[in-house]
């Protein structure tokens, strides 16, 4: 590990500042990706911001949403009564995520900010424009079987591994983010980036900008949700895939519908084409499979992703189902 | 005096178990010497070469910095030799890679240098200020590529009775033309070992000749011999101590780069290093089972009789060392078939040398002679179970005479009955619960019943307590207790007043922990050793008691404070004045085995039945039901026992389901690189296993019965598992591991 400063923050205002002020500071709370990230030299930041001080834990209702705090724990979350009521989608994808351990550390800003776990952008003898802009994607021609089927540039191909954002994406989640110019809010599904030609940007926050909350809009999702991960083993594994799925059904006719998928690319992906030809239809496993087939237009597949096509609509269909029986 | 309870078989608690769970067990790495420095390695970042150049001048200048030491400022050990300085002679495993004798890079993280600071995190640091300039060359990390350079063993070429070299039973491939037959293709990939412990050492050079390790090694005798050679040192001189090890399933059987560099370093800074690889250097420098090819042709009457078997495998080794393991054992003399054919071969890779990993040949080998004999079954339209039943053989037909003890028929039938196999359908993808297809498999496993040479020595404390020492270790079998076991039983003791202890090259000599053999070896040596102490103890009385001359050593009793006789309570030698005597109690035997073992072929055999459940959509596998049956002669401790052959099963969940350390050929390094990227198996994996032993005592491996439980746990479990992955979806997976991607 490199040597760093370490500074606690005790007022959101100073936090800001002295990230924006040092393109070498970044902010830390749980830790749970940036130190393994520092450990292996793949980020070599000087000065570390702890933020864990900072008021920002809160889970409260407000204005029709539930807004999360920024550094609400993982596990907190998913077992706050509000949002166990209000959004169990939610509840569902972060069970999902990594282990209790984990979850009891990392928290809902953190998790967000977690980069990809391409083993290109981890070693630091390989080549990763991610890691090191100019150096070139060492997935594009190599192991890529986690890799993305969307969104996808020539430049990166690493999808991300967030289970919670999926969820969030789905939800019409809002981020919200104070910064050196002030207070703003961030649509969630424009907060992750694709990689285009600058894959070593994994978001659209400006430097210094801090996430405060995260706002979730009371919705009809309460009954009908699932969120299916499909993963090497039970438990504790990024995923190959993942579906969240949310329906709002009335007398066995989908008045509503939210579909979104993880680790198909550079962000959580919302399948809103989809989600249109749920709507209005019966809920039914053969509807469930034509939105399937529509969801997954335009996917594309490397080398060794290719078993990501075929089961893709598969566990989108069983995360209807479940969903639906649900 | 009653007599105490027999303590043999008995599911006694772990005689160090309070230790390892409180903390207070020592492991290699947490030996705090004074003036210790913590040493971190730099590994190359290509796969085959030579450093062209090495800058170590801004790591020399780092805060806390006592040496930077590469091939160019490194001591030269006297016994130390180049790998592979002789390439029509490649050695064969038992010489480990040392570092920094010269530029040559083989392998992708061969360490390049070592950094050595007053802490680890200043080690940490320096080490990655580093910076090598290589002269690359072209390299080969791909086995499947590199099959058409297989070559047959050294070993094999020398001895053509070697169980490396080509087997030959009745016709040559006959096979091929079988009326009923079946050639398929299997790949293992590699596996890494990864223990919880990493590798790790603690070298401390006492005296400029006398070298002190704390070392994380099955072996404390063989990695003594390893580096007093290598320094040119009397064994005498150098001590190895592993009373702890957090597991090793074969991956600390071999002397490693990093022992050396460790040892290189502490000579260097005249200080006690200590030297811990990441996760990430597990992967590289300290073995794995490697990736193997295989292809099976078999040949069977309509009937269900095997006609015929041709096993051929190719096995991944180093450039500079042949690694060689039993693939082809099994097949040899599992089933009853007149005509077999066996080849084993090596591609030679510029990885680092693969080692022994649990079960190790003879568990990649079983995956394809276990799913064949389910192909087969399935051809036939057979119950694989009646198939084996139909196919099993009386004695040994490899080399023609009667088994030691086999009660593979009794294992077949207990864990078909646990497993349910009866609700096992011929045809796939019959038997399902909702969205979950269900299938059943079995996989049969087998290994020598090995026993070698060992010493024990025991001694009276004046308190009473009776101590016995072995170098041997206790990797996490449980072979303090089992050893504890045995003494308690020999000398009518509780096991309270036996103290064993294990883990020193000082102390009786005794082989490596490997190979299922320990208790079979060491097991009988510390049945002698209390033997000879009771006699030795009798003798010593006799002086000041005539009453134990005349005595029989079986009536000769340890009474709490006193040596007294049965039926003579008169007679009475206090412990305080026998140990007073001139000499000591002390006393040490060898044991070896008789000859009686040459005319018999002795196995311990396994099966294992699974249940899976394979969802239809998303090809998730779920092992419901895992059921281990073993014929391993006499049970010392059911419960340390069953806990290897749980361990071993979750191993095989392993093997089956999700191992798989991947290499990116074009740069010739692992993209697998923590356990986040290479799966085992996690809790929710695994069902509860049931074990079920024969626990009958073998009448030749020794004289308490024992044959050996370690690898057949893990040995047969994989095809089981790929077998019922079979049964419930039709889908035959003959590239390990089976992941949903393989299903869907």
């Amino acid at each position: 590990m490199n040597q760093f400063q370490y500074v606690r923050a005790t007022k959101p205002q100073a936090a800001i500042e002295a990230v924006a002020k040092d393109p070498n500071a970044r902010f830390i709370a749980g830790g749970t990706n940036l130190v393994d990230l520092m450990k292996r030299g793949v980020m070599t930041p000087q000065k570390l911001v702890d933020i864990n001080r900072l008021d920002l834990r809160k889970i409260e209702r407000q204005n029709n949403a539930l807004r999360i705090g920024a550094l609400a724990l993982n596990s907190t979350v998913a077992d706050d009564r509000q949002v166990r009521e209000r959004h169990p989608l939610l509840a569902l994808a972060l069970n999902a995520g990594a282990s209790p351990q984990l979850r009891n550390m990392a928290t809902v800003g953190g998790n967000m900010l977690q980069r990809t776990r391409c083993p290109y952008f981890y070693d630091t003898a390989l080549p990763c424009n991610k890691r090191q802009p100019g150096s070139g994607c060492g997935a594009l021609e190599g192991i890529n079987r986690m890799h993305a089927i969307f969104g996808f540039s020539d430049k990166c191909i690493a999808v991300h591994p967030s289970d919670m954002s999926v969820a969030l994406v789905a939800l019409d989640a809002t981020v919200q983010v104070s910064g050196p110019k002030g207070n703003r809010s961030i649509p969630f599904a424009d907060f992750h980036r694709l990689p285009g030609d600058t894959p070593e940007k994994d978001t659209n926050l400006e430097p210094g900008e801090l996430i405060t909350a995260v706002d979730i809009p009371d919705g009809p999702f309460t009954k009908h949700v699932h969120y299916q991960k499909v993963r090497e083993r039970a438990s504790y594994a990024f995923a190959l895939l993942s579906v969240a799925a949310a329906l709002d059904i009335d007398n066995g006719t989908i008045k509503a519908a939210r579909l979104a998928m993880g680790g198909v690319a550079h962000k959580p992906w919302r399948l809103t084409a989809a989600e249109q030809a749920l709507i209005g239809k019966p809920a039914t496993e053969a509807i469930f499979r034509q939105a399937a087939t529509v969801a997954m237009q335009g996917a594309k597949a490397f080398k060794h992703n290719e078993y990501k096509l075929r089961l893709g609509p598969n566990i989108i269909v069983q995360a209807l189902k479940t969903a639906a029986a649900a | 005096m009653n007599a105490p309870e027999k303590k043999i078989g008995a599911p006694m608690n772990r005689v160090d178990g309070r230790q390892k769970v409180t903390g207070a067990a020592k492991y290699a790495a947490e030996y705090d010497l004074p003036n210790m420095a913590y040493a971190v390695l730099v590994g190359s970042t290509i796969a085959k070469g030579r450093l062209s150049s090495i800058d170590t001048k801004a790591a020399e200048r780092a805060p806390g910095v006592l040496a930077v030491i590469t091939h160019l400022n490194a001591p030269k050990a006297p016994g130390a030799k180049p790998a592979g300085k002789d390439p029509s002679q490649p050695q064969t495993v038992g010489s480990a890679l040392q570092v920094f004798l010269d530029d040559n890079i083989r392998f992708n993280d061969q360490p390049i240098a070592v950094v050595v600071a007053d802490t680890l995190e200043r080690a940490r640091f320096a080490a990655r200020l580093v910076k090598a300039q290589y002269a690359p060359e072209k390299h080969q990390t791909n086995l499947e590529a590199n099959k058409a350079n297989a070559f047959l063993p050294t070993q094999a070429k020398k001895n053509p009775k070697s169980g490396a070299a080509d087997y030959q039973r009745g016709q040559v491939d006959a096979y091929k033309t079988g009326a009923l037959k079946l050639e398929a293709e299997y790949v293992i990939p590699t596996e890494v070992h990864h223990p919880m412990e990493l590798q790790a050492i603690t070298a401390h050079w006492e005296a400029p000749d006398r070298l002190t390790l704390y070392d994380k090694t099955q072996g404390t005798m063989a990695t003594r011999r390893d580096f007093a050679r290598q320094w040119g040192l009397p064994e005498a001189n150098v001590k190895v101590i592993a009373t702890y090890v957090g597991g090793a399933f074969g991956n600390a059987l071999h002397s490693w780069p990093h022992e050396s560099a460790a040892i290189i370093a502490a000579k260097v800074v005249n200080r006690p290093v200590k030297l811990m690889l990441t996760r990430e250097q597990m992967f590289t420098m300290v073995g794995y089972r490697p990736y193997t090819w295989q292809k099976i042709g078999m040949s069977a009457t309509a009937d269900g009789k095997i006609t015929a078997i041709t096993h051929e495998s190719i096995g991944q080794t180093s450039t500079y060392e042949e690694f060689v393991e039993a693939t082809l054992g099994q097949t040899k003399m599992m089933y009853e078939s007149p005509n077999l054919t066996t080849r084993y071969r090596l591609a030679a890779l510029d990885v680092g040398s693969p080692i022994w990993m649990r079960g190790p040949g003879e568990a990649t080998g079983a995956f394809a002679l276990e799913s064949a004999m389910d192909e087969m079954a399935f051809l036939l339209n057979l119950d694989p179970l009646e198939f084996r039943l139909r196919n099993y053989t009386n004695q040994d037909p490899e080399k023609n005479r009667p088994w030691s003890s086999k009660f593979l028929k009794e294992c077949y039938q207990a864990g078909a009955e646990r497993v349910g196999w009866n609700k096992r359908q011929l045809k796939p993808g019959a038997l399902r619960d909702g969205e979950w297809l269900i299938g059943y498999g079995m996989g049969v496993g087998t290994f020598g019943a090995h026993r070698g040479s060992s010493k024990a020595s025991a001694q009276l404390l004046p308190n009473g307590t009776v101590l016995l020492q072995s170098a041997v270790t206790d990797i996490g079998p449980g072979t303090g207790t089992a050893m504890t076991q045995i003494a308690a039983d020999t000398l009518g003791l509780a096991p309270g007043r036996i103290r064993f202890e294990w883990g020193n090259s000082d102390f009786a000599q005794a082989p490596t922990q490997g190979g299922s053999a320990i208790v079979n070896t060491v097991g009988p040596a510390v049945q002698e050793a209390c033997l000879a102490l009771k006699d030795k103890l009798r003798e010593l009385a006799a002086g000041g008691n005539s009453a134990f001359a005349s005595a029989k050593k079986e009536d000769v009793v340890l009474a709490d404070t006193h040596l007294t006789l049965t039926g003579n309570p008169t007679a009475r030698a206090p412990y305080t004045d026998l140990v007073k005597q001139a000499g000591g109690t002390a006393v040490t035997v060898e044991s070896k085995p008789s000859g009686e073992g040459q005319k018999v072929s002795m196995y311990s055999f396994s099966v294992h039945f699974a249940e899976v459940r394979v969802h239809e959509l998303t090809g998730e596998v779920r092992v419901s039901k895992l059921i281990s049956c073993a014929d391993a002669g006499t049970i010392i401790n059911e419960k340390t026992a069953g806990n290897q052959m749980k361990g071993g099963a979750v191993g095989g969940i392993g093997m089956a389901l999700m191992e798989h350390a991947i290499i990116d050929d074009r740069f010739g390094r692992y993209v697998t690189k923590d356990l986040a990227d290479y799966h085992v198996p996690v809790h929710a994996d695994s069902p509860a296993v049931e074990v079920f032993f024969v626990n009958k005592p073998d009448p030749y491996v020794n004289q308490l019965g024992t044959k050996g439980i370690g690898e057949i746990a893990t040995i047969g479990v994989a095809p089981a598992i790929a077998n019922a992955v079979f049964n419930a979806t039709g889908k035959r997976v003959r590239e390990l591991p089976i992941t949903p991607d393989k299903l869907v």
